[in-house]
């Protein structure tokens, strides 16, 4: 127990840089997430099949790989990354906006056909029937999984620590080998802080879940 | 309810498989006792009754932990058997048991696991690269050192910035997260950038790339990276000491009394340094071999 107590500011160093890896690779994975979904439903077949390439390859692709890819591989062919924090941004929020994606798109699929067709019906364009009629109502039923999404990446940062990002993870295997004789209570200590982290964001989605509720 | 009694079965179930697995052990040192002067048994009768030697010799096999990705010391080769100079001091001191090659099994013992498998009993000695120091002595034993490495640099070949860790403030240094040579540089080196990756390896590219400036771990494992490739170059003497000794149960002091009389005799008759030529010595100067420190 002491050795968390002890080395609580070093903690919070890691836990600050995985706190800030999962709130930008958030906001991020957000919008492209959005966008990927509304080409993924919109009238234009090329941009249609574009959104489903990119969704299904990053979905079905190992976080790992993502980062060997744009660390050790995009190098190769000339692409050189700053190594750190912002490439792991970059990973973590390419690989989650996939997920977004597939959890916008189910909450736009829950919404009735004859809601985007009578918005048609009024004269109102792609861009206006999906924004004023169908995410509004997509929201509701979107936002557990978006949360169950965002608990993930919060997780996944932990990828981060063998690509030169230094967060809470990395942090654990520093203090392990400098208190090499309580190493269990080190990760016990990891453990609490990526608690700290995911379980609000649960309790989150379950307060908006009762908000938002209502009986179609 | 169930699933308790489930589990007290199961532990049940795992004390008399234990109590079967020590009777083993046990039987069949007193029946050597017995039997002692058997001409067959010879080796387990050199050494005192009970001692973990007797026992070993006596069943004429070993369980020996090593690194399998360590060049030089201790890396597995498509055949599955390890190769270096751990390895071969492994053989050295199991011949000295009466136990032939055919007779030892090698087990894998990464950083995080050594301490584990001596305690669990998993292993009964382990040669890997395995830093003698006093948070490990608290949980295991060692005998040894039998060499003494110590933390070094590598840089490009053209690199002409970076002659020794003088040089080193205000540069980024690639080594694994979690390691020995991180904690030294954070500790020593506070103006270094340090890149952690989880391998060594995976610090090559990066090296190479211009994205870090040079890679930190010991002189052994960056003298294998040199060794294999010419645009690679150790740079300046090791800045720390890394005594490697053979971690062994806590307090089995008369084993481990023992293997330091066994590497004494082979620095003597020169076993320690055909060893040494034979494996890290085809890439590495042949260093004089370190006092053995009976703590």
């Amino acid at each position: 127990m002491d050795v968390i107590v002890d080395n609580l500011p070093t903690y919070l160093q890691g836990f600050a840089t995985t706190l800030r890896l999962t709130l930008y690779s958030g906001a991020l994975a957000l919008v492209a997430g959005v966008l990927l979904a509304a080409l993924r439903v919109s009238p234009l077949r090329p941009l249609r099949a574009l959104s489903a390439v990119y969704v299904e390859v990053l979905r079905n692709t190992p976080l790992t790989l993502v980062f060997f890819g744009l660390v050790f591989v995009a190098p190769r062919f000339g692409l050189i990354t700053p190594l750190g924090f912002w490439t792991a941004v970059i990973c973590l929020s390419a690989y989650t906006a996939a997920f977004v994606s597939e959890a916008v798109r189910s909450g736009i699929n829950s919404v009735g056909v004859g809601q985007a067709e009578a918005a048609r019906a009024i004269g109102l364009t792609f861009g206006q029937t999906l924004g004023e009629v169908v995410l509004p109502q997509a929201v509701r039923s979107v936002i557990p999984p978006l949360i169950n999404v965002f608990i993930a990446l919060a997780k996944n940062t932990s990828v981060a620590a063998g690509f030169a990002v230094v967060e809470l993870m990395a942090t654990g295997r520093r203090l392990g080998v400098a208190n090499a004789a309580d190493g269990l209570w080190v990760l016990v200590g990891v453990a609490v802080f990526y608690l700290l982290l995911t379980i609000p964001l649960g309790l989150v989605a379950g307060a908006v879940e009762r908000k938002v509720a209502f009986s179609r | 309810m169930r699933s308790r009694r489930g589990a007290v079965a199961v532990i049940a179930a795992m004390t008399l498989a234990l109590t079967a697995c020590s009777s083993d052990t046990d039987e069949p040192a007193e029946e050597d006792a017995a039997a002692e002067g058997d001409a067959t048994e010879g080796a387990a009768a050199d050494f005192p009754e009970g001692s973990t030697m007797a026992e070993l010799a006596e069943a004429g096999s070993i369980t020996i932990g090593t690194k399998f990705d360590q060049p030089l010391f201790g890396l597995v080769g498509p055949d599955g058997v390890p190769q270096g100079f751990d390895v071969e001091i492994a053989k050295l001191i199991a011949a000295e048991l009466g136990i032939d090659e055919d007779g030892i099994e090698w087990v894998e013992t990464t950083s995080q696991v050594r301490e584990d498998f001596i305690e669990t009993g998993q292993v009964d000695f382990i040669v890997a690269t395995y830093t003698i120091n006093d948070d490990r002595k608290e949980r295991i034993s060692f005998a040894g050192p039998y060499y003494e490495a110590g933390q070094s640099i590598l840089t490009l070949a053209e690199n002409e910035d970076i002659e020794g860790p003088d040089d080193l403030a205000g540069t980024k240094v690639c080594t694994v997260s979690g390691s020995t040579p991180e904690k030294n540089l954070l500790e020593n080196f506070p103006d270094t950038e340090v890149v952690p990756f989880g391998t060594y390896a995976e610090c090559i590219d990066p090296l190479r790339n211009g994205q870090v400036d040079a890679v930190s771990t010991d002189n052994v494992i960056l003298a294998g990276f040199a060794a294999d490739n010419d645009d690679l170059e150790v740079r300046g003497e090791p800045f720390t000491e890394e005594p490697y000794g053979i971690g062994l149960a806590k307090d089995d002091t008369e084993f481990r009394d023992w293997i330091n009389d066994t590497l004494e005799a082979a620095y003597e008759d020169g076993r320690w340094t055909e060893a040494w030529e034979a494996t890290a010595g085809t890439v590495l100067p042949t260093p004089e071999p370190p006092a053995v420190d009976r703590y």
